[in-house]
């Protein structure tokens, strides 16, 4: 057993089994939430890899023995080899016998005419010039000159497997094996429900004594912590901190590119009675350390930001819109006819870097590289302003998400509010443009939506679309009254599905060869209708009639489209951000890891180590002297082109010296 | 003759010629300079890596004369580039030095076109078994790592005139690397060519660096990389100046050893036996470069998990990263362990070196291009 665990082939079968392991922990990713496991590879498979361990291979039971098995074997290795490394760095290796010495590969002789001492006392000073330490002994009929250099090779043996063991042990404090075992007796438990901080009980809960321990926590501007929340399988526990942790300001720096520079957080610490023990402020790569708990700048989010909006209804025929406050991470509650919505509003972003040149912009030809430009062209690159992010769920429980921005964004030449919206997380956001009128207001878009919605209007709308359709010569009422009722029918039909349902009305009614005349006419009539309808509609808000122009075309047309999109837009509202009071939240990681300083300890004997293993030679040289005759013999554990090398000259100096 | 073998080696700053001194003197006054010029937008921690790199690379300088002669070159034109600049970038395109030689960019292509071209001569040299040819090749190897050099010292520069808030050291990305990477695998190659007086491993070497200027032709052309990029401010430390190029020094030295492995296995075979070093120098030059890579390497690790406590919140987080340097770590800890105490040579550790170069990429490349995790500076 003993001759296994240090033996060279089970060392290098565990570094092989080792690295072998540790490859599943980066194809798989670790860490993540257990459902996203259950999702990817099925009931059966999900609980085999759990059972195996293979969500957190690191801290998985099997691969802390190997871990244990590579401590034990380096170990046992520095245990059978160091008392005889150590003598045999002390040993000159003096009682060695000629005959051995003449059984060497690399020996030489010489014949001399000088007395053995005489010889002996050039050889040593040759030998100490070449960085030898010498020792010359009596023996029969002359002397035996024993030298040794780089001994420090076997010490750097010691150094660099000590080391192992002492980063493997340090890593094992940092490690969460204490509460493994507490786990394993029954005395603490991972909380998997999403409870508040203060309701988990104490089986979940960590005292501040806890020897090593990293965890996470998000505090919003204003407020403070004083736990972090350390992430376990498919649960969590909370750790009590020694101190309360508050956050004051949380800055993002940014570059003129619009990239993030620096997280900053300036922090204030109080001790458990109240009391402020310091003020600091932490950046990424700048910790701060209290108590010996590294506090690290993380993540960032938002903190509650306060939203003031306006809702819009977007099927009903009027056109006012009615005030909500929000708070993110907040909800509130929507009452309509058809039952309660919910409102849960999950982020707000002040900026939002986007790319609005397209990817044509990026090409870069063989010359402009050549010509030599490595400064980026990044005009494309703009802040489109704030936006913000909620779902609305409805009495079923059903909801879609949505991204609404503040701001206008330019498209095409002309203006829109977007609003995006989405089913689930993994999905991309699809955008509905809602156009703006020469004010640069939504109100004339939700007024023509509201003219177009109203069954009440829809009679005079058609009836003023026939009577500007024909010339004011040829009023005929039959013609008039045919238009009247086919623009209420096209009102109509749009109003239950936008162009969905007109065109799928055509597809019904009109054969095939005359379908694409047809829909051009309905969309003609559709266009006109509306241009009527904005003019009721003007009227109605006592505002002057809309101006015939191009502009005001496009309004219509992409009001037309921007209806049609909000029937397949999942939310019977539009929020409109008006004004918001920003609350950032800084999140930061706490670590308290007293092995820190056993790691970099053996970090610093492991490179010492690798440095005396690999670099420093070490060489044994005997001369054996005999009147009138010297046998010169050298050994070394590696014999390289430099060994050869260097046993070629000394036996090119001991012929010199010899002479 | 006979004398001097006797003689102890004479000590080493009596064996320090007048080149030695002024060299140092020079490198001295340059790090002062940089010093006094620049010293505003160092930490102190970056101070006293500028301080501690004089009387370092006064050694080298000392320990491999070669290195002299690349240094006051490198300096000397990095600085002449930067006083065409005037301060204003927009002259990159304006001044004919600038533009057709020492803009960093220019200077960068002007390595991968010599790199290239050295890797043809020294595969002719070798067929034709040209001394004259081979000479060729290592004259422009070396003007390559100039100019490598001196395209990185004049990217230094450029990105601060982008912004003084922008600049950096060119470390920072995939495309910064991978032009460190050319420079240091030669380097090594060059320092062995000389110690072993044998120029015919270079077409061997040549061919992984060839590779890696395919590389960076790629990402410039296809993907403009070359543009300078500021830093993420995880990379924003002091760190970033240890960590990189310790790595790089690994990694070169690794691939390196991976090519002798095939040459090595090549000549077993008796495929340009003739024309190669003997077997025994080959295996000797590739032990020696995974021991360098591995002393290296093992720096490297050490200092990426002093920086990641710092970055982080923890010295090791089984990031994909770091689990990869771990594995190439144990992969040649065996390796050193096979040859060092069992003493075997051969094929099979030729054929492992070889090996080696796999996971070595993968560490270095593979990590970036399939796994994601805290260390994803440079995606494809």
């Amino acid at each position: 057993m003993f001759e296994l665990l240090s033996s060279m082939r089970f060392a290098i079968s565990l570094l092989s089994i080792l690295a072998v392991a540790s490859i599943i922990g980066t194809v798989l990713k670790q860490a993540e939430p257990y459902s996203n496991y259950l999702i990817q590879f099925g009931p059966f498979w999900f609980e085999t890899y759990e059972k195996l361990g293979l969500y957190d291979v690191y801290h998985a039971a099997w691969f802390l023995v190997i871990l244990t098995f590579l401590v034990v074997s380096t170990s046992v290795c520095i245990y059978r080899n160091a008392p005889n490394f150590a003598r045999e760095m002390k040993s000159f290796r003096e009682n060695v016998s000629e005959q051995s010495l003449n059984a060497f590969k690399h020996k030489h002789e010489a014949a001399t005419a000088h007395a053995p001492a005489a010889l002996a006392a050039s050889a040593q000073h040759y030998l100490e010039g070449q960085g030898y330490k010498v020792r010359i002994l009596p023996r029969e009929e002359g002397v035996l000159l024993a030298a040794k250099a780089g001994s420090w090779n076997r010490l750097g043996y010691f150094l660099a497997h000590s080391a192992i063991v002492m980063i493997c042990i340090g890593g094992l404090i940092d490690g969460n094996l204490v509460f493994k075992a507490q786990q394993l007796l029954g005395y603490k438990k991972i909380e998997t429900r999403d409870i508040p901080q203060s309701q988990v009980p104490e089986i979940s809960r960590l005292s501040p004594s806890n020897l090593s321990f990293r965890g996470s926590v998000q505090i919003p501007e204003g407020s403070s912590a004083d736990v972090v929340f350390l992430n376990v399988a498919n649960g969590y526990l909370v750790q009590d901190l020694p101190f309360t942790v508050a956050l004051k300001q949380f800055r993002i720096e940014h570059y003129t590119t619009g990239q993030p520079k620096n997280f900053e957080s300036d922090l204030e610490i109080f001790d458990r009675s109240g009391k402020k023990i310091r003020e600091a402020t932490i950046a990424v790569n700048h910790p701060l350390i209290q108590d010996g708990i590294a506090i690290y700048q993380a993540s960032f989010a938002d903190g509650g930001t306060r939203l003031s909006l306006r809702g819009w209804n977007l099927f009903a025929p009027t056109a006012s819109p009615f005030p909500i406050e929000g708070t993110v991470h907040q909800n509130a509650t929507l009452t309509s006819a058809a039952g309660d919505y919910t409102l849960e509003f999950t982020d707000f972003r002040p900026f939002n870097i986007e790319n609005m040149g397209g990817d044509d912009a990026t090409t870069a030809s063989t010359m402009s590289v050549f010509g030599g430009s490595p400064v980026s062209d990044k005009k494309h690159l703009r802040n489109v302003g704030p936006s913000f992010q909620y779902k609305l769920r409805d009495t079923r429980g059903q909801a879609h998400e949505f991204s609404n921005y503040m701001l206008p964004l330019e498209l095409d030449g002309r203006w829109y509010m977007m609003s995006g919206v989405r089913d689930a997380p993994n999905e991309a956001f699809r955008y509905i443009r809602m156009p703006l009128d020469a004010d640069g207001n939504i109100e004339t878009f939700m007024r023509l939506r509201g003219a177009l919605l109203n069954p009440e209007w829809r009679h005079e709308i058609a009836a003023n679309f026939a009577r500007q359709a024909l010339p004011s010569n040829a009023s005929d009422p039959d013609i008039e009254g045919k238009l009247t009722n086919s623009a209420i029918q096209v009102l109509a039909l749009f109003d239950k599905g936008g162009f969905q349902t007109l065109g799928q009305f055509i597809e019904d009614k009109v054969p095939a060869a005359e379908r694409e005349k047809a829909a051009g006419t309905y969309l003609r009539i559709l266009e006109l209708t509306a241009f009527e309808a904005l003019k009721i509609a003007n009227r109605q808000a006592r505002l002057p009639p809309p101006k015939v122009d191009d502009a005001t075309g496009w309004l219509v047309r992409d009001t037309l489209n921007s209806l049609s999109d909000l029937f397949v837009y999942g939310a019977p509202i539009y929020l409109q951000l008006m004004h918001y009071d920003e609350v950032k939240a800084s999140g930061l990681q706490l670590t308290r890891s007293p092995g820190k300083n056993v790691v970099y300890l053996g970090s610093f004997l492991l490179t010492l180590g690798v440095f005396f293993m690999l670099f420093v030679r070490e060489r044994r040289v005997w001369l054996r002297i005999k009147p009138g005759h010297a046998l010169l013999a050298m050994s070394s554990a590696k014999h390289t082109i430099d060994f050869e090398k260097e046993f070629a000259q000394h036996v090119q100096a001991l012929d010199t010296l010899a002479r | 003759m006979e004398l001097a073998l006797l003689h102890p080696p004479t000590p080493l700053l009596k064996r320090l010629s007048w080149f030695d001194w002024l060299f140092a003197v020079i490198v001295a006054s340059s790090g002062l300079f940089a010093l006094s010029r620049f010293g505003e937008f160092m930490d102190p921690y970056e101070k006293g890596i500028l301080l501690a790199a004089i009387p370092s690379v006064a050694a080298f300088g000392w320990f491999w004369k070669s290195f002299r002669p690349l240094f006051i070159i490198v300096g000397a034109v990095s600085l002449f580039a930067i006083s065409q600049y005037q301060g204003n970038l927009a002259r990159m395109d304006e001044a004919f030095f600038l533009k057709y030689l020492i803009s960093s960019q220019a200077a960068i292509m002007w390595m991968c076109a010599l790199f290239g071209l050295a890797t043809v001569t020294y595969w002719a040299g070798l067929l034709t078994r040209s001394e004259f040819t081979m000479k060729t090749a290592t004259a422009m190897t070396w003007s390559a790592v100039t100019l490598g050099f001196i395209g990185l010292m004049v990217r230094w520069y450029e990105s601060y005139l982008i912004g003084a808030d922008v600049g950096h050291i060119p470390v920072s990305n995939l495309y910064e690397v991978f032009v460190l990477f050319c420079l240091i695998t030669a380097m090594l190659y060059l320092y062995y060519e000389a110690r072993y007086q044998t120029r015919q491993m270079g077409a061997f070497v040549l061919l992984v660096i060839s590779a890696a200027v395919g590389f960076i032709l790629w990402y410039a052309l296809d993907r403009g990389a070359h543009e300078i990029q500021p830093l993420v401010p995880a990379l924003k430390s002091w760190w970033m100046k240890l960590h990189v190029p310790a790595n790089f020094i690994g990694y070169g030295s690794f691939s390196i050893s991976a090519m002798l492995g095939a040459a090595y296995l090549l000549a077993q075979r008796g495929i340009l036996a003739s024309r190669l070093p003997k077997l025994e120098v080959i295996d000797d030059v590739m032990y020696k470069s995974i021991a360098i890579g591995f002393a290296f390497f093992t720096i490297a690790t050490i200092l990426g998990a002093m920086w990641a406590a710092e970055a982080w919140g923890g010295y090791w987080s089984w990031d994909p990263k770091e689990t990869w340097a771990l594995i190439v770590w144990l992969n040649y800890a065996a390796w050193l362990h096979i040859r060092l105490v069992k003493g075997l040579r051969g094929p099979m550790l030729a054929w492992w070196a070889l090996g080696g170069l796999i996971v070595t990429t993968f560490a270095f490349l593979g990590v970036n291009m399939f796994l994601s995790g805290l260390h994803s500076y440079g995606t494809l």
